[in-house]
């Protein structure tokens, strides 16, 4: 996408507070069930920004609607914006492959493609155009190493990820998405598939990736959203109840909605 | 603690069923066993060198010399080509159902009744479609008839089988793709990639089917003792081989349908076996 950001005129402002993402009047409707309803949030730039809210609010709706991952489910209808540096990503001229190579998706269960470790971080370079073996294999050491995983497959590069554990296959699909170079990364649910140990590395990694990159994560363990988050969204029925940074929510709740699904009345 | 009236009960039951179940199990067995049994015994006597490696010399079916290399010949070209041939036109299918249409559109549903009613069909009906195509075409037997017509036979089986697998690919593969920025092509080929172990048990039932089936290529391939060298020549098959051989009144002649149903089974065990075996490598990158 070309640079458009100078479009929308922003008045003078600290770099912090311009949005990466901005969400407007987002309305998501599958069938006849309304799933969001008019949804308006600013999602800052780096740093990481939850969604949090029982099940079936809409939190993995709101996530897949921020790259466009909805326009494959039948009968689903989608209004309103989505803006990611002033461009609004469901407009006319938006080149989906381009967008969604923007953000990186973690989903619940890591699901490495049916290829070779290696070639599972090749495959988004490759598809975008890097062919030479050299810049290849050096792209799949840096993201190997920048998600942990180096020391512990670089002499089984050639194996398939199956004989990965779970928590390592999960970094894998954490590379594989970094190198494409995206400036977003999604993660729905990322550790609930994952045990304790391999949680807390994934964690780790996401406290490290935030300086440079935009994280919006989707959980349902408000522990794992106060450890992590900088800023807390919390969705309920399908609606924003509540949302700005992360301590600030959990601990003096505005709404009393809010207030009782942060003390576990409802889930 | 005696077990009450009731858990006897239930034991009786389980023990009842279980023997059912394993009485279903050696039937398939025993019959296979027995339709192995009186092939090969019948068979085993008439099947020599000569047999797969010559043509049917003079005479050949009131039981002198030569083999049915032109039937095992013709039976494997019609297969593997009506196998390539049908990968070709229902591969892309399967992945146009998956990866492009939205699962639950008419259309998509329309051309699954398609392939179910296809499949349906009976080969004999096949093979009186492609007999009517050729008369009006002023065509006579051939290989290619022979191919072209097993192919409609098989491009029902290929692709309803294909489509099971394909469709089974879990979301999350095609959320990845498609995260890093892949097209649908792009997608579409690593579903292809996932799916490939199953795509090759559609290919081996479609091949069972190609190699085994008589009624389409009777009229289509026709019958030869040549091997044939061209594709508008016709072709013999080993089923039609065993069948012409068996309605023979000479017991010499008999036994080589055997012989033949012998090699005929041995063809399509040494294809499933190496199917089974690239299976195994296909599904080594597979989670």
């Amino acid at each position: 996408m070309a640079v458009q950001t100078s479009n929308i005129a922003t008045p003078v402002a600290a770099p912090k507070a311009t949005p990466h993402v901005s969400v407007r009047n987002l309305s998501v409707q599958i069938g006849d069930r309304p799933i969001l309803k008019n949804i308006s949030i600013d999602i800052p730039d780096k740093g990481i920004t939850s969604f949090i809210g029982p099940s079936g609010c809409g939190k993995t709706t709101l996530l897949r609607a921020l790259n466009r991952l909805l326009d494959r489910q039948p009968d689903t209808k989608v209004s309103g914006q989505v803006l990611v540096d002033g461009v609004d990503i469901y407009g006319r001229d938006i080149e989906v492959t381009e967008m969604r190579q923007k953000m990186g998706l973690l989903s619940q269960r890591p699901f490495p493609l049916p290829m070779s470790i290696y070639d599972n971080i090749a495959y988004g370079p490759r598809i975008h155009g890097v062919r030479k073996r050299r810049d290849l294999d050096q792209i799949v050491e840096h993201y190997l190493r920048e998600t942990a995983l180096w020391d512990e497959v670089k002499d089984r590069l050639k194996a398939s990820p199956g004989s990965l554990s779970i928590g390592q296959q999960q970094r894998l699909c954490l590379a594989r998405g970094l190198a494409v170079e995206p400036e977003i990364i999604l993660g729905d649910e990322p550790t609930s598939a994952l045990d304790p140990v391999s949680t807390q590395r994934i964690e780790e990694l996401f406290l490290r990736l935030k300086n440079r990159y935009t994280m919006i994560l989707v959980t349902h363990i408000l522990r794992q959203a106060r450890r992590l988050s900088d800023t807390i969204v919390f969705l309920y029925m399908g609606e924003i109840i509540e949302y700005g940074p992360a301590e600030e929510l959990l601990l003096h709740p505005r709404e009393s909605l809010t207030r009782e699904y942060v003390k576990g009345f409802i889930s | 603690m005696p077990a009450t009236y009731h858990t006897r009960k239930r034991r009786l039951e389980a023990r009842v069923f279980r023997v059912l179940m394993l009485a279903s199990v050696l039937v398939i067995a025993a019959s296979l066993g027995a339709i192995l049994w009186s092939i090969v015994s019948k068979g085993i006597r008439s099947l020599n060198w000569e047999m797969i490696t010559q043509v049917p010399g003079g005479g050949f079916y009131i039981g002198k010399g030569g083999g049915i290399l032109n039937a095992i010949l013709g039976s494997l070209y019609i297969s593997l080509g009506s196998v390539v041939l049908g990968l070709g036109i229902s591969v892309p299918a399967v992945l146009y159902l998956n990866a492009y249409s939205r699962q639950k559109t008419w259309f998509a549903g329309l051309a699954r009744l398609v392939f179910d009613v296809l499949f349906g069909i009976p080969s004999i009906v096949y093979g009186a479609f492609g007999f009517t195509v050729m008369v009006v075409l002023g065509l006579k037997t051939s290989l290619l008839a022979g191919i072209v017509t097993v192919t409609l036979m098989i491009v029902p089986i290929l692709a309803r089988a294909m489509d099971e697998v394909v469709r089974l690919a879990p979301p999350e593969l095609s959320d990845a793709t498609y995260s890093l920025g892949a097209t649908r092509w792009e997608t579409a080929q690593v579903l292809l990639r996932q799916s490939l172990p199953g795509i090759l048990t559609a290919i081996l039932l479609a091949f069972g089917r190609a190699i085994g089936d008589a009624a389409t290529v009777l009229f289509t391939a026709g019958y030869t003792d040549s091997v044939p060298t061209s594709l508008n020549q016709p072709a013999a098959t080993l089923p039609l081989a065993i069948f012409f051989q068996l309605s023979s009144p000479m017991a010499a002649v008999q036994n080589r349908a055997y012989a033949a149903a012998i090699i005929l089974t041995v063809i399509v065990l040494a294809i499933s076996l190496t199917g089974k075996f690239l299976q195994q490598w296909l599904s080594r990158h597979r989670i």
